[in-house]
This record gives structure tokens, sequence and C-alpha cells, in this order.
């Protein structure tokens, strides 16, 4: 083993061309960490971060209290566990329709077109989520045609989970397969040929060959999908809310970028989001523990 | 060759008309975007129903667009940040991955960890937005580029990629008496286009598509990106006094057909291209798959 100081001489230019990356995690990830001490201080911008005065866990203690609390928590886990019960299957359940297809040119278009929306900026999906769901919209034109009562879903609480589940889904289906389909390709052919000789139907085969195939790779995306559990996708959400529908969409993020970056609260905003991302990573720990200990699958 | 069974019969039949109807699906949006940026405003703005086709046709929509200053302000600073921060990153990203790549570094390691860490735990939207704001990048378009310039996936993809290449050719170079810049440059940049194009299009696709970032730091209207000027328009709907023309009902008209106008020119180029592209973007998305 050669000591630190030969190796730093040795690989000067290495270590020099690895400086500028070093520098920018530095600057734009480790600082903000270091920044986020602000969540226990009275920020006073003029004062600088450390300049700011300590006031232990005031910002918490005022947010526990507080009557969003319960609100924005309920908001954040009831919004990401519906997205992830009904958007984690989705793409399997796709990667194994679509493996079913006898037509290789069928799937290709199948696949090109399905992955499509991923590429569409939110911005714009949001704008097609609003002009559908305006009460002289799309979906409400086809509910009157069908005898129903139009409504303004975006301005209905109620509505929010189901638009953005769905449209959730109608973005990130097609692309989400990609993964599945290459783990359905490792799988190997002979077992599928041993399983018809022994009489397997189709969904025998899916239920007994291809998805046992595919389920380290299953394993993998749900805990990095539990890791994320509490980071809804909050860009979505600013652009499609408004004060109408706060009850049930607005999450812990939105709630941070309102209270912090329109209202001016910085330690209080900053105190909810470090809530937030403590949560956050102790859940990706525990999914990772429990999986290692059920499937030997883990991060690391 | 084995018959097929009528259950098997039956599930492909099955499977076919679910197909049939998520393609329709997907694509019906996008076709609905379509015809209304090409339809007549008046007349779209009182059709109500299942659009099938343009109601008319008009070019107007695409009209006011392009003579939309703000819009066109948009596109020149996207273009921008584009050009800059594509180059920036690819600088990066190939740097760090070519030092991350190499298990003859001590610090190697630790430093991937270090790396690694930031993807799992973050410091929060406030405090990212005040050190960006400390650096004095606020109102800047260096405020969209700087805080992006390497993306953690991304460098792990590309660290990947170089560990896949032959140890002997860098050997060969370091007899001939390269050093590691014209190795990272000559040896394993052009060694790694199909990576490279694929890093190009993801950082590419993702300048293009932001706008939350440009709306906490940006302040000068004239520095907007093209898709905060877009979400003003489709969102707010401030775009009529942006039209200038004469008689209200005319701006009415014009300023529906704008919305999907824009939304057509601002999302089109990547809907048009992708086809092409596709198979580089999953092959990003299968290198990235495994694990650093």
């Amino acid at each position: 083993m050669i000591s630190l100081r030969k190796d730093l001489t040795r690989n000067k230019w290495l270590y020099l061309m690895m400086l500028p990356v070093l520098v920018h995690y530095i600057a734009f990830h480790y600082a903000p960490m270091y920044g986020a001490m602000i969540a226990f201080k009275q920020f006073v911008p003029a004062r600088g971060i450390w300049g700011s005065e300590w006031v232990g866990f005031k910002h918490f203690e005022s947010f526990f209290s507080s009557i969003y609390f319960f609100r924005v928590i309920k908001n954040t886990v009831l919004l990401s566990l519906t997205n992830l019960v009904f958007g984690f299957p989705a793409p399997i359940i796709l990667a194994l329709l679509l493996n079913e297809l006898k037509s290789s040119l069928f799937r290709r278009i199948t696949q090109t077109i399905t992955y499509m929306p991923h590429f569409i900026t939110l911005v714009v999906v949001a704008g097609i989520i609003r002009y559908f769901t305006l009460s002289d919209g799309l979906i409400n034109d086809v509910i009157a045609f069908f005898g129903g009562e139009r409504a303004a879903f975006l301005q209905q609480p109620e509505s929010f989970r189901p638009i953005y589940v769905i449209s959730e889904i109608w973005q990130q289906v097609g692309w989400g397969t990609i993964i599945y389909l290459a783990a359905i390709a490792g799988i190997d052919q002979q077992q599928y040929e041993a399983a018809k000789i022994d009489g397997a139907t189709k969904l025998g085969q899916i239920w007994h060959i291809t998805l046992p195939g595919i389920l380290p790779t299953v394993m993998i995306m749900l805990i990095l999908a539990l890791g994320n559990l509490m980071n809804v996708g909050f860009e979505k959400i600013i652009l499609l809310y408004s004060a109408s529908i706060y009850e049930t969409a607005d999450v812990i993020s939105t709630f941070v970028y309102r209270k912090g970056i329109l209202e001016f609260n910085y330690g209080y905003s900053t105190a909810v989001g470090l809530f937030n991302s403590l949560i956050n990573f102790g859940i990706l720990l525990a999914a990772n523990y429990l999986s290692k200990k059920v499937s030997q699958n883990s991060l690391w | 060759m084995i018959k097929p069974t009528l259950g098997e019969r039956i599930f492909d039949i099955v499977n076919y008309l679910i197909m049939i109807v998520l393609i329709i699906a997907t694509l019906y949006p996008l076709l609905y975007i379509l015809f209304s940026s090409l339809s007549d405003g008046n007349r779209l703005i009182s059709f109500d129903g299942i659009l099938l086709w343009p109601q008319g046709f008009s070019l107007d929509g695409y009209k006011a667009v392009f003579s939309n200053a703000a819009l066109m302000q948009g596109f020149k600073n996207t273009l921008f940040v584009l050009i800059v921060g594509v180059a920036i990153n690819l600088t990066m990203t190939s740097l760090g991955a070519y030092f991350l790549s190499r298990d003859d570094v001590k610090l190697s390691r630790p430093i991937m960890m270090f790396v690694v860490f930031t993807m799992f735990f973050q410091g929060g939207l406030i405090p990212f937005y005040l050190i960006v704001k400390a650096y004095g990048l606020t109102n800047t378009l260096w405020s969209l580029i700087l805080p992006s310039a390497v993306s953690t996936f991304n460098l792990i993809i590309m660290r990947t990629y170089f560990q896949s290449l032959p140890k002997e050719l860098e050997e060969s170079a370091f007899l001939d008496g390269a050093g590691h810049f014209t190795i990272l440059f000559r040896i394993f940049i052009p060694l790694s286009m199909p990576v490279v194009a694929v890093m190009i299009l993801y950082y590419g696709v993702g300048h293009w598509n932001s706008w939350f970032s440009a709306m906490i730091f940006l302040r000068d209207q004239t520095l907007f990106p093209v898709q905060l000027v877009v979400r003003n328009i489709i969102l707010e709907n401030d775009n009529a006094n942006m039209i200038g023309t004469t008689t209200l009902a005319q701006s009415q008209s014009v300023a529906e057909t704008l919305k999907y106008a824009a939304i057509m020119v601002t999302t089109g180029p990547i809907l048009l291209l992708y086809p092409f592209l596709q198979k580089y973007f999953v092959k990003g998305v299968m290198v990235g798959a495994l694990k650093g």
C-alpha cells in the first residue's frame, strides 16, 4: 500500500481533472446541506447563514403544532401511495403484455408511441390536463354526451389525486417498461419450451417464469420508488394546483416552496424540508434493509 | 410448432386490443393540440365535442408565435443555455467519469461515495436557493447552467462505459508518452461516441424542458427561457395583450390558437426527432441501470 501523500503526488493530474467536479458537488450539493442548518436559526439574510441566531427546534415545533402539519403530511403520503399502488405495477404489466405481442413491428410501433409522452415538458402536460379538464373541455364533453353532469375537475379537491395519478401513468408508463423489457430479454428461453411441453398456459408461463425472472429488477425499482416516496412530483403540482384545492393537493414540498420562496419564511420552510428529507432517507434505508433480508436485493 | 390453443388466441386478441386503446390514449392528447393549433380560433372557441380534425384551417396561431417578442427572446435564451450548458455538462461529466472509472487512484472510491450520497440526501429547496443567490447567480442565465453542471446519474452512466473500455489501449498510449488529458479526449471520448450521444440527448432535453429554476431564480423577463414563457401563456392567459391585434374579438381568437401553436413549436422538435434518437435514449437507460 502506498501512502496517500505519494498517491496525491503521483496522480496529481488525475486529481486536478476531478477538481472542478468536486468543486461543483461542494458548491451546489454540500453547501446547501450545510445551509440546511438555518432550520435551527432565525435566518436574517444580512447576517448570513452562520451569523444568524440559533433558535433550536422552534421552527420544527411551530410546524408540528400548525394546522398545516396534518394536512400536508396526509396529502404527501396519500398522493404518493396512490401513485405507487397504481403507477408502479403499470409498466411491469405493460412490459409483460408487450413481450407477448407476436408482431415485432407492432411491438416497436407501440413502444415508440408510448415512450413519447416522457419527453414532453411538464409545462405542456399541465397545459393539456388543464384544457381537458375544463368544464367545457374534452372530458366533460364526453361526460355530457353520456348524459352526465359537467364539473370543473381541477377546482374540485376530490378529483386532484385521480388527475395526478392518471396523468403520471399516461406520461411515464411506456418509458418505465424499458428496464423490465431488458430484464425479460435476459430470461432463458429454454424454460418456456419446457413449460410449454408440460402444458403451461400463457398466464401460467408469465406467472411462473417471467415474473420470477424479473423479480430482482422489480425489487431494485421498488426500493428506489420507496426512497422517493415523500418526493411527489412537486413541479407538476405547482403547475396544476390552486388555493381552491390545497385541501388535497398541497404536499410538503409545495408547502416548502410557498412558505420559503413566496413568503420568505426561510428558516421555517427549511425545517419543513429537512423533516421531509429525513423521513425519505429513513424510508430508503428501511426499504433497502427489508429487501436485503427478504430477497437478497439491495442498493449497496 | 405447437398449434395455439383457444385460450392463447383469446389472450392474443385481448392483448392487441389493449395495445390499440393504449396507442389511442397516448396519441390523442397530442393530436388534439396539433388540430387545435391549426384551427380557426373563433370556430375552436365555439366547438364542443371530440376534435377529430382542425376546425377550419388557419396558421394565425403560428404567425402569432413567431411574431411574439417574448417567445422569440425565450428561444434565444434557451438556445444559449442549451449550447453553453451542454458544453459544460459534457466537459465536467467526462472529467469526473474518467477519474471515477480508475481503480488505481486511492481516493476514487471515497469520492464516488461522496458523489453518490447526493442522490439520496439533499439540503432542500430553500438552502439551495439561498446558496445560488449568495453566489450572485440569481437573475443571470448562469443560474440555469452552473447548478446543473453535472448530473450524478449521467456521471455514473459514463463511468460505467469508461470502465468497459480495454485497459491495453490506455497502457500503450502511456508508453507513447500520452498524459491523462490526451487519453481522455483523444482515446476515451472518440471510443465512447454512443454514450456521448446519450449524454448530449439527456442533458439537452433537460435544458430544453426546464422551467422551474428559471421561475425561482430569474426576475428579468427578457431572460426567461422559452418553457417559462410558454407556461405563462398557457397557464396564466396573460397573452392577449402581447399579440397586438386591433379588436378584442380578434385577439381572443388568436390567443386561443396561440396557446396551442406555442406548445407545438416548443414540443414538436423533440417529438419529431425522437423516433430517430430513441435507440440512444434506451441505451442510456440500460447503461444507467447497471449498478455503479
